[in-house]
């Protein structure tokens, strides 16, 4: 158990920081589906089988392939020839460090965090869907309206020139 | 229940379980699931890829395989081994990694795919609550492998074949998602398992309870079946291969026994798409017709599945390839919507089910065929208006 | 089980590592997939807390997720268009060229 968290938690970080730190575009985006699905694994060991799913579907399925079309769409799958990062990126990286070490020093020093449970809860597909049907209905809607407006946004946005004003 | 005949692979498994000591116990059958599955769906690899041949030459009028063994059953085998001795063949600009990780992306999630897979009465691999889902989640990867070989191959070819197939497949998802909601919501439950027994009994004592049996089963099974052939690049939507247009596509680059794993993704992504179908929509292992419920319940999954198989085969063999433009064209403005409307259907029929007054089952059955068949009829009727479909004339044939 | 700190430390870092990559790296594409993996990093969140919390039966946690999935697939759709844009205006990705506005 211990020994599964531990490999999957090097896997996300390690395909992240490979994510970000990579010259060549198109091995960031498929550096960063790896962190995905290893993300994703990480929410099954919590027992959230369905989100672990959903995660995959989404993030493996859809926006890393995204991020891949965006990438052959710009014509950056060639390796540039700038420097990759800003000039500032010293501070850039300070500013990371700070805020990733502001939140890890609390919560190893805090005593408030609960007590682990005997065995992660089990969530069924049904219970989720009567709570989204029922408490969450309002949310899930916006949700709809949200994603339908970002559809039709991204459709315009992407739309060629002369094609998308008169 | 407990008909010995029908649960043979179940009983042997517990039988070879229970001669390890029980802290290996999950261990073998964790295994055992896993070989049964790949040495099984291997195999119907090699039976599919003689019968795809074979099938072939008879609807172009010719023979066939036969030089391999009596009717060329050996073929398979002849063809494996050529596979596996061919040199492979890396381009030099190729990013080497990549390349070789491809075809491992494509396969592995792929046969994962299989654990949720029902394929039998209680022959399951793990029986997910969120099986559908797990489903679609895993097949999801095969675009990253398409993509993942295009763009490793250094080749424009390559490429472009890659962005057609990922287009192509992103595009036919939803459809093909959408229509699996249909059973998932009349039944509720994502689990293939709670789906194929939702499906047992029979109505009026002797025709089975599938929901391919119903108005929105029906329309469901066949766009079910249109994005499922597009999904896995079968013809008529075999346009990211194109052998005449773009020389097969992302496989360009590939050889040897790396093209020989592409080739089994396709083919295993088929036959796992095709299990799916079967479970949602035809009843999964549960027999037709009450009589002929002797038979055990893996062999009407097994036959189910050959049947699809020959339906594949039946449409590569007839139908020619779509453009690039009309495939989009009918994923969004077809299939897209009568998804959609089919979910309407499939809700009235769900909600309609507490009618009992006379003839409600007429009317039942009017009300959903209606709400299909109307924009059916509407949507065909302004696509097709446009396109003035003729009597063709050859100009330098006769 | 594992303790709460050991999911809250690797969603700190993995969050730190995408404030790093969204705040130094010139092309576009590259800070879109560090703002993803700050919003993944708040997800593990959601989901630790809701697993170690007094109440899992509430779901809570889970159901924050799951909207937070749909809607960071809405945010990428959007913000890859946006890039896509900028591309066809301007012939470049890198952040840093976007200085048309500048006196």
């Amino acid at each position: 158990m211990r020994l599964t968290f531990l490999l999957l938690a090097a896997l996300t970080l390690g395909s992240a920081l490979l994510a970000l730190s990579r010259r060549r575009l198109v091995h960031c985006a498929l550096w960063v589906a790896v962190s995905f699905a290893a993300l994703a694994c990480l929410y099954l060991q919590l027992g959230a089988q369905f989100i672990g799913f959903a995660q995959v579907l989404v993030y493996v399925g859809a926006v890393a392939i995204l991020i891949v079309f965006a990438i052959l769409l710009t014509r950056s799958t060639e390796e540039p020839a700038a420097p990759a990062v800003i000039p500032g990126w010293l501070s850039g990286i300070s500013i990371a460090v700070l805020t990733a070490g502001g939140l890890v020093v609390p919560i190893l020093s805090s005593s408030l965090l609960p007590a682990p449970p005997a065995a992660p809860p089990m969530v069924t597909a049904q219970a989720l869907g009567q709570e989204l049907m029922t408490r969450y209905v309002l949310v899930l809607e916006v949700a709809g309206l949200l994603l339908t407006a970002a559809l039709i946004g991204a459709v315009i946005l992407a739309l060629k020139e002369s094609e998308g004003r008169p | 229940m407990a008909n010995p005949l029908d649960q043979l692979f179940v009983l042997l498994k517990q039988w070879l379980v229970a001669l390890l000591p029980v802290g290996l116990q999950p261990l073998l059958s964790m295994v055992l699931s896993a070989a049964a599955i790949i040495a099984v769906f291997a195999s119907l690899f090699a039976v599919t890829t003689l019968l795809e041949r074979k099938g072939l030459g008879r609807l172009q009028n010719r023979l066939g395989p036969n030089r391999t063994g009596p009717f060329g059953i050996l073929q398979p085998l002849a063809d494996g081994l050529k596979m596996l001795t061919k040199e492979d063949i890396v381009p030099e600009a190729a990013d080497q990694v990549v390349h070789f990780l491809a075809p491992l992306v494509m396969v592995v999630p792929v046969l994962t795919a299989y654990a949720v897979l029902p394929m039998g009465r209680n022959m399951v691999a793990v029986d997910f609550d969120g099986g559908v889902l797990f489903f679609f989640a895993v097949g999801a990867s095969t675009e990253l492998s398409v993509f993942m070989a295009g763009w490793a191959s250094r080749n424009k070819y390559s490429l472009l074949g890659a962005m057609r197939a990922i287009a192509q497949m992103i595009s036919y998802e939803v459809p093909l998602v959408l229509a699996s909601v249909t059973v998932v919501m009349t039944v509720g439950s994502l689990s293939l398992v709670r789906i194929v027994q939702s499906q047992s009994g029979y109505h009026w004592g002797w025709l089975a309870r599938w929901h391919v049996f119903t108005p929105w089963g029906l329309a469901g099974l066949l766009l079910f079946l249109i994005a499922a052939a597009a999904e896995c690049n079968r013809t008529p939507f075999d346009i990211p291969e194109g052998e005449s247009e773009i020389i097969a596509g992302h496989l360009v680059e590939y050889s040897g026994f790396k093209y020989a794993l592409f080739f089994l993704g396709e083919y295993l992504g088929m036959f796992a798409v095709s299990s799916l179908g079967i479970s949602l929509f035809l009843g999964g292992w549960e027999a037709p017709v009450s009589f002929l419920t002797w038979i055990p319940s893996y062999v009407w999954f097994f036959g189910k599945l050959l049947g699809f198989i020959s339906l594949f085969i039946w449409l590569r063999g007839t139908l020619p390839r779509l453009r690039t433009d009309q495939l989009m064209n009918f994923a969004w403005k077809f299939l897209l919507p009568m998804t959609l409307v089919n979910l309407v259907a499939a809700a009235g029929w769900h909600f309609s089910a507490g009618w009992s007054f006379p003839g409600a089952l007429a009317w039942r059955w009017l009300f959903s065929a209606a709400v299909v068949g109307v924009p059916y009829l509407a949507l065909g009727h302004a696509l097709a208006g446009r396109v003035h479909l003729g009597p063709r004339s050859y100009r330098y044939a006769t | 089980m594992i303790p709460l700190q050991h999911y809250l430390v690797v969603a700190a870092l993995l969050f730190g590592i995408g404030l790093a990559g969204a705040l130094t790296r010139r092309n576009a594409i590259v800070v879109l997939i560090g703002i993803e993996l700050m919003l993944n990093a708040a997800n593990l969140n959601f989901i630790a807390f809701w697993c170690y919390g007094p109440n899992p039966q509430k779901l809570t946690g889970v159901l924050f997720a799951l909207f937070a999935i749909g809607i960071a697939a809405a945010e990428a759709a959007v913000g890859l268009a946006l890039v896509i844009a900028i591309y066809r205006h301007n012939r470049t990705t890198q952040l840093d060229r976007l200085d048309k506005l500048k006196g």
